[in-house]
């Protein structure tokens, strides 16, 4: 399986979400996490170009950090994945390797 | 300024502008910022509290950073009305960017466009933004 991407900036405040998107590969996952979370708000400005990456690619959200923001599962676009801790820790074992954008 | 102000035994009052820009957990910029309000308070000054960009999310209602084993420190913005800070305002464009209405935030705030914001910041005397 291709790399595993972590995004831990919010897509407002940083390029680091662009950045990896632009990148991406056949088989690549993206995983947004800390800040980089806001990123999978449907209703957001980052929505667009974020469902267009999860037509190709599987994108995951770390729920925790979804939490502690207030951002509610129902308020995230469609095909983004809400996953815990230990779905992190297989994510980064079944990819070939991780990559961070921060 | 005004030649009476110099002559009164009073301080002037001065007009303190603190601007949130940074969501509220990744980095320890909005809990800082928090905290120098709250001691603000004490030297009654005419404070404003503004949020923008990203610094919208800190009055996100629902937080619960415990999850993260982090302060909560969301609750603390409704005892700012306690303290004398009531000037409160967020920028209608950082709102909508971010898909939020009035509704998702944990406080009663006044709602301005970017332009009057521009404006209401050159009207300070003191501004603080992190």
């Amino acid at each position: 399986m291709g790399p595993l991407h972590t995004v831990n900036k919010s897509p407002f405040a940083s390029t680091a979400l662009e950045s990896c998107l632009a990148r991406l590969t056949e088989g690549a996952a993206v995983l947004l996490i800390e800040d980089g979370v806001y990123a999978a708000l449907a209703a957001g400005a980052a929505a667009d170009r974020l469902a267009e990456a999860a037509n190709r690619h599987p994108v995951y959200v770390l729920g925790p950090d979804l939490a502690a923001r207030g951002l509610a599962e129902a308020s995230l676009l469609d095909g983004v994945r809400v996953i815990d801790y230990l779905g992190f820790v297989d994510l980064a074992t079944r990819h070939s390797a991780v990559q961070s954008w921060f | 300024m005004s030649v009476e102000s110099d002559n009164s035994a009073e301080p002037k009052v001065k007009r303190f502008m603190y601007v949130n820009r940074k969501a509220p957990h990744g980095t320890v910029y909005a809990l800082e910022v928090l905290e120098m309000v709250l001691i603000s308070a004490m030297f009654e000054q005419d404070v404003h509290l503004t949020f923008l960009d990203d610094g919208v999310f800190q009055i996100k209602k629902g937080q619960n950073p415990s999850v993260l084993e982090m302060k909560d420190f969301s609750k603390t913005y409704r005892a700012l009305d306690g303290y004398g800070i009531e000037k409160v305002f967020v920028e209608k464009e950082s709102m909508e960017e971010r898909g939020l209405s009035q509704d998702d935030l944990i406080i009663p705030v006044e709602i301005i466009g970017r332009e009057e914001l521009g404006a209401l910041m050159e009207s300070m005397d003191v501004v603080l933004s992190a």
